[in-house]
Formats: structure tokens, C-alpha cells, sequence
């Protein structure tokens, strides 16, 4: 399937300014900007990046630039939610999507490994869309743990956190330019271990109808906390209660951005 | 119109975590982990995640600086190193080279911290060598 991804992007450079793919080279694989000219037998799909946020540095220093991206699944969802809160501009990007493996989404926990096109007109796919994932199996029996075991479960994972940020920088849809999580006023600068659990609710609260599962931070995390476990949840909740889910409609407003009437709890399940 | 990472090693401290430094136009713009590295396995701690922030940071010395009547003057490195020898050639004649010691540092290349005690024995005449991560 490589091959069929390197022959397409080298076709569309032909018509586009430059594509967003990983390049491997001997210093391992990273982002890259691919241009006319440019080796693509270089181009390879592991291991993950957030090229979407890649796409939109790009498109924000190159105004009149036509761009590319090598997209997955979770790359398209994010680029749903940049695009409704003005992170790209989605008519200036042409993606060639690509379907994961079954074992790619297994070992990514993900739902929905594969992008939904009519989301975007100017776009194509790359293979067979496999089924779902199973969830995380910490999320399928979430409802038979008792309340005090899973406030001490999360109270031992966020114990483990090193403060790095690192899942708020690697993440494709936190972009504010102030963070809550640097603002003083929430979080006492230069203590750790931070204070639990206000530090990593507020990331949770702010993750709420945005994050779009694609297991950055988990992967980005040096403590190994099992953030998307928590997200999964909130996920699911948003779901039942407002109907939303965060990636799968770019025309669908945010909840957080609506009043009560525009987005009204739908479920009756009220904590 | 250019976008590459550069992979490098964090400058902060001895562990030796890879990373990327994101690069348009030739200007450092951000930091991604080095997924496939063996050492940070794709993890960052908060230093190497803005690794990237002082390479052009407006407080940033861009040259030597003098302390002269209570403030600082801008030097060429020439009459910076001139006086900094003086001053050790000073040092030493008057207090003997073990008055004067040698922090080396995490930071630096294992080779930067030879040359550092070659420095020391060599030139100053001291074993008054210690390191950071000697702690």
C-alpha cells in the first residue's frame, strides 16, 4: 500500500504547492513538507504524528498556498475540529486518505480507523477501511467500578505526571494561544507533582467535544498515564447527553459555543 | 518554502533525549519528540518540549559582556577571552592554581567535558574538577 501512497503523493505534487507526510530518513521518520522534485520512496506512515497540525503552521505562514496531507483517520477528524474553529482552511487542502490496519487499530484502541470523505470534497482514499477497534478494556468495564476505586485509580495515574505539557503540545486540537494550564491563577507554577485533580480536569474539561481519539498524549505521555481512557469516557458522555461527537461532522457547531437551546441536553442520564 | 524536522539531541541534562526540531524557512519554529528514538521512546519532559524557545529569544546574549561601573558594556570576543585570561593568569600567580576550579556540565558533549578538564590540568594546574550531575 506504500508504494500506492508515494505514487499518489508524487502525481499531486504535480497540481499542489507542497504535501504533509513523514519522511523517513537515517535519522528516523518525521514531518515534512514534500515538494515537486522531492524523493517520495521516503514517504512512510509510521510511526504516528499530528500531521494536521503540521498543515496548519503551514497554512497560516503561507496565505495563498494550495496544500496536501497523508492523512489517517484520526488526522481527518482533527482537521474537522481545526477547521471549525479556524485552525485551517479547508479549502486550501487537498487529502489523500489513507485507511488504517486492524492491527493499527487495535494498537490505537480506535474506533473508527478509517476518514470519512464526504466530509471533504476535495479529497481521495487509500485503502480498505477495516472495522473498529475494541475500546480500551479499562473503558468497556469502567461502569463496574465502584466510585472510591476509580478516584483512587486516577488519584495513582495523575501521582505519576512530570508536568512536561507534553500532552497539551502534542495535541492536534489544543492550540489556545493562553492556557489555562499556564494561567497562575490555576495552576501554581513550579510545583509538582500538580495538584490532583484540578490540573488534569482542566485538561479533561478542555478536551470536552474536542478531542477526536487519535491516543497522541497517551503516546506522547513519559508517566504512561492512560489519559484517553478518561477522554473515551467524556467522549461517550457527550455523546449521550448533547449528541455531539468531536471529528465527525465539520458542519456540526461546537456544544461549548451554543446555548442550552441550541444544543439541549438530550438524555435524561443527569449527574 | 521549506518544512523539515532536524533531529537532535536536548541540550538540558546528561539523559540524552532525542528530538525534532521543527524548521520552515530556516527558523526554529517548534519542537516534536523523536517517536522511534531508543532514549525518550516519543517522550519529552517540559525542557526538551521548548528546547527550541531560546535558540531566538529576545533576551538572548549575542555578545560578551564586560561588567564595567556597575553595568555592562558589549565586548569582541577577543577583548572578552584577553581579559578572562589576565584575570586567571592573576588568580593563579597570586593565590596558586588550586584557588581556581572547574564546574563542567550536563549539558556539554562528552568531548566539551574532556576538553574542559584538559583545561584545567593542563593549563591551569588544578584537580579541582567537578560536574552538575555529580550531585
Amino acid at each position: 500500500m506504500i508504494e500506492q501512497i508515494q505514487s499518489r503523493v508524487e502525481e499531486n505534487l504535480q497540481d499542489l504547492d507542497g504535501i504533509v507526510a513523514l519522511r523517513l530518513t537515517n535519522q528516523g521518520a518525521a514531518p515534512y513538507l514534500y515538494q515537486s522534485g522531492d524523493d517520495v520512496a521516503q514517504l512512510v506512515m509510521e510511526p504516528r504524528y499530528p500531521v494536521s497540525e503540521t498543515v496548519s503552521k503551514l497554512q497560516k505562514r503561507y496565505r495563498d498556498a494550495n496544500f496536501g496531507i497523508v492523512a489517517r483517520g484520526c488526522d481527518t477528524r482533527a482537521l474537522v475540529e481545526m477547521s471549525k474553529r479556524h485552525q485551517i482552511d479547508p479549502n486550501r487542502l487537498y487529502l489523500i486518505c489513507v485507511a488504517c490496519s486492524s492491527e493499527q487499530a487495535d494498537a490505537c484502541h480506535c474506533s473508527e480507523p478509517y476518514p470519512i470523505l464526504d466530509q471533504w470534497p476535495r479529497s481521495e482514499l487509500i485503502g480498505e477501511p477495516v472495522a473498529g477497534a475494541a475500546p480500551h478494556p479499562l473503558v468497556a468495564e469502567y461502569e463496574n467500578i465502584t466510585r472510591e476505586d476509580r478516584w483512587s485509580f486516577w488519584k495513582l495515574q495523575f501521582t505519576k505526571c512530570i508536568k512536561c505539557y507534553g500532552c497539551r503540545d502534542i495535541c492536534p486540537v489544543c492550540f489556545c494561544d493562553a492556557c489555562a494550564l499556564e494561567d497562575p491563577l490555576w495552576v501554581e507554577p513550579g510545583l509538582l507533582v500538580p495538584d490532583f485533580p484540578m490540573y488534569h480536569l482542566i485538561k479533561a474539561m478542555h478536551m470536552t467535544t474536542r478531542c477526536i481519539a487519535c491516543r497522541q498524549c497517551e503516546t506522547a505521555c513519559p508517566a504512561g498515564i492512560p489519559l484517553t481512557v478518561l477522554y473515551d469516557l467524556i467522549r461517550a458522555d457527550v455523546a449521550d447527553l448533547i449528541g455531539y461527537l468531536p471529528g465527525a461532522d465539520v458542519d456540526s457547531k461546537p456544544p461549548l459555543s451554543l446555548t442550552l437551546a441550541d444544543a439541549p441536553i438530550k438524555s435524561d442520564l443527569v449527574y | 518554502m521549506d518544512y523539515q524536522n532536524i533531529l537532535t539531541i536536548c541540550p538540558f541534562c546528561g539523559c540524552g533525549c532525542a528530538l525534532n526540531l521543527e524548521v520552515i524557512d530556516g527558523e526554529i519554529v517548534g519542537v516534536l519528540p523523536a517517536n522511534d528514538h531508543p532514549v525518550g521512546r516519543g517522550s519529552l519532559c517540559i525542557k526538551g518540549w521548548n528546547a527550541h524557545a531560546f535558540v531566538n529569544h529576545q533576551d538572548r546574549l549575542t555578545s560578551p559582556l564586560i561588567r564595567e561601573n556597575g553595568g555592562f558594556r558589549e565586548a569582541s570576543w577577543d577583548e572578552a577571552l584577553e581579559l578572562v585570561a589576565e584575570k586567571f593568569e592573576g588568580i593563579k600567580s597570586q593565590s596558586g592554581p588550586d584557588a581556581i576550579g572547574v564546574l563542567t556540565s550536563a549539558k556539554c558533549t562528552n568531548e566539551e567535558n574532556y576538553l574542559l578538564q584538559k583545561l584545567a590540568r593542563a593549563v591551569f594546574g588544578t584537580n579541582n574538577v567537578d560536574h552538575c550531575a555529580r550531585l
